[in-house]
């Protein structure tokens, strides 16, 4: 018998624990796939990671996740408007890939479910370490979604938008993306919805040598839903990944990246902007493996916090013993708006190799009294000469992107969140 | 226009008191200049008439058009029609210059009821305003006078005084960091903004401002206090003798 007995179960441990009892007949998958299920609900079994877990110590999951909606095969969710115009829009409802899906040239989209039944996706279920409360519970329970393949040399003239959207129950998606080499893509993953849902979602991208792609993740729940996000991506020789996120909603989210570089010459960015309201609580993780010589890569966070908003930011960067020349820059900076709200912010360097440039930096501020006045000066009420700050606080990352429409589209969405919580 | 009471006004963070009893006023369509040697508070009078919070009023009064603006906030002083043009003005990172541009001149028109400009208006305007300044459109696309030089953040201090069209402009050193050949395309700028219903105050180090900008009255300040007014030829008095006579004769 085991001497290190269990703590008691929470309620949310046991919901999801029985919930994948009532599930299993449901959910589509061979063998392997079966097997790899298994060993998720295993490690479920063991407890959801509470802050001991170094990786979970901003986020509580034991503690934070007090409620596990059951699954509801009544919810309907409706595709919704794709963020920049001309976007060929592949839906996700509830949790079941769309029947629908748009002609694109050079790109086939298929059924994650198909993938699941045949067991060619297996391989790619296993967690990512010990810790993996994510990819254990969406493998347990990860029923649809789509596989995503760009063909070599594909250069897309309209973006993709991959929309996972929920009406309330639970969803748990898999979104699977080869990138061909030398191909070009946008690609926006649309995380929203109405429900009080638990919504796990899985992006795996593989870049081919010389692909070059940038990846938007707008994820605007609202403040009644649980988000728990995965990226995860592989960079070929030469290739470039522009990563996005804007997290502007839920009420427990984690978004958790997991970036490898595969190839020499292979090149990351992250661009990060959290805008926090509400009593709410968002965690950003990225672990950046810098594997081979050569790579670069730089990070740049910004947070918004108001009301009695929490969260984090933990930037772990690996650069292995071979990697030498790495050049990698972090960087994480707060507005902090309200005495209730706060945000931690965790970097890491382990750097193993000798020939490298590494650097993070970290600040926590309020609105700058002296831009304040000189916009009061002009005529703007102190309301709007906020608003203006704050914005520009947030834009100034997006305007980086250094794509018209893009850029337009996300100040929109920044717009509309400020006008929500404004 | 503005009538300056007796100011007493001190620093809110240490309660050093920079304006001791100082009394000014300027009429309608008059040009005033304020010289005086460094540390003299002119730089804190703009930025009080301006309604800056660093500084604290404790006796006297500011009237603007005969009501006391010290309950303003700076935003409401703007929309009344008071106008500074900064020594040093700020650096705003992500704020583009022509959204701010549209933004204060709508907020603007909105405290005096009326529509906000339509955008072929509004371009228009602005174009008018950067050429007659010899400003490059391309300048205005970058945010707030983030990377611009000295002489065209003037310049832009200039343009946004053309286009919001105060009644009241307060220029704070705005010769500081000018070549000669901008200080000339300054000058004209504020010319052409003399009206018979505007007043400027125009404060500055130099006699040379004076030459282009020529003022109806000059006004010597000095620890806080108006020591001694006359009209232009004051200040070349000044400058030919230095401001240590003008002390000597107030002390």
């Amino acid at each position: 018998m085991n001497m290190h007995t269990q703590p008691q179960r929470t309620q949310a441990e046991t919901a999801l624990i029985d919930a994948f009892g009532d599930r299993l007949s449901l959910l589509p998958g061979d063998g392997a796939v079966m097997l790899k299920r298994d060993d998720a609900i295993e490690a479920i079994k063991h407890g959801l990671p509470t802050r001991r877990i170094e990786s979970w110590h901003y986020t509580d999951l034991r503690r934070l996740l007090n409620a596990v909606p059951d699954f509801d095969p009544a919810a309907m969710a409706k595709a919704v408007a794709p963020i920049v115009d001309g976007s060929a829009v592949v839906s996700i409802l509830n949790g079941k890939s769309d029947a629908k899906v748009p002609a694109v040239e050079g790109v086939a989209f298929q059924p994650l479910s198909e993938k699941l039944i045949d067991g060619s996706i297996a391989p790619g279920l296993d967690p990512y370490g010990s810790d993996d409360a994510i990819g254990a519970l969406n493998t347990a329970f990860v029923a649809d979604g789509y596989f995503v393949d760009i063909a070599d040399g594909t250069e897309l003239e309209k973006p993709i938008e991959l929309q996972n959207l929920q009406a309330g129950g639970q969803t748990h998606v898999r979104l699977p993306v080869r990138i061909g080499a030398g191909a070009k893509a946008v690609i926006v993953e649309r995380q929203t919805g109405d429900g009080a849902a638990l919504v796990s979602s899985v992006s795996q991208l593989v870049l081919g040598e010389g692909a070059e792609v940038t990846w938007l993740i707008v994820q605007e729940q609202p403040e009644t839903a649980t988000h728990l996000a995965q990226f995860k991506a592989h960079i070929g020789k030469n290739a470039k990944l522009t990563l996005f996120v804007m997290n502007a909603g839920g009420k427990l989210v984690r978004q958790e990246i997991m970036v490898r570089t595969t190839g020499e010459g292979a090149d990351f960015k992250l661009r990060g902007i959290n805008l926090l309201a509400g009593d709410t609580h968002t965690d950003v993780t990225m672990v950046l493996d810098h594997a081979v010589p050569h790579t670069t890569s730089t990070e740049v966070i910004r947070n918004v916090v108001t009301g009695k908003a929490r969260g984090a930011f933990q930037g772990r960067i690996n650069v292995h013993q071979y990697a030498q020349k790495t050049n990698a820059k972090m960087a994480c900076n707060t507005l902090l708006l309200s005495d209730d709200g706060e945000f931690s912010t965790k970097p890491e360097l382990e750097i193993f190799a000798d020939d490298v440039i590494c650097g993070h930096g970290a600040t926590v501020t309020e609105i700058d009294h002296d831009h304040l006045f000189y916009l009061m000066a002009r005529g703007v009420d102190e309301k709007t000469a906020r608003g203006l700050l704050v914005k520009a606080f947030v834009a100034e990352v997006i305007e980086e992107l250094d794509d018209e429409a893009i850029v337009e589209a996300l100040e929109a969405r920044l717009d509309g969140w400020f006008v929500a919580h404004g | 226009m503005l009538e300056i009471r007796n100011l007493h006004a001190r620093i809110v963070d240490d309660g050093t008191e920079i304006i001791r009893g100082l009394s000014l006023t300027v009429k309608a369509g008059e040009v005033a200049a304020i010289m005086g040697p460094n540390g003299s508070g002119k730089s804190t009078l703009s930025y009080i008439l301006a309604g800056r919070e660093d500084y604290e009023v404790t006796e006297g009064d500011i009237l603007y058009n005969g009501q006391s603006i010290l309950e303003m906030d700076p935003a409401e002083r703007a929309t009344s029609g008071i106008f500074l043009a900064f020594q040093y003005p700020m650096e705003i990172p992500g704020v583009a210059t022509m959204e701010f541009l549209k933004v204060a001149m709508n907020e603007q028109r909105k405290a005096r009821g009326e529509e906000p400009l339509k955008i072929p208006e509004f371009l228009k305007r602005v174009k008018e305003a950067a050429a007659s300044l010899s400003m490059d459109m391309a300048m205005l696309k970058r945010p707030l006078n983030v990377g611009f030089s000295g002489g065209e953040k003037k310049r832009a201090e200039i343009l946004q005084m053309k286009l919001l069209e105060p009644k009241l402009c307060v220029l704070d050193e705005t010769d500081s960091g000018l070549d000669i050949d901008a200080l000339k395309i300054v000058s004209d700028g504020v010319n052409a903004l003399r009206a018979p219903d505007r007043a400027f105050l125009v404060i500055t180090h130099y006699q040379r401002l004076l030459e282009h900008i020529v003022p109806d009255s000059v006004h010597v300040l000095y620890k806080g206090q108006v020591i001694k007014s006359g009209d232009k030829s004051l200040a070349l008095d000044l400058e030919a003798n230095g401001y240590a006579g003008v002390i000597g004769e107030a002390a």
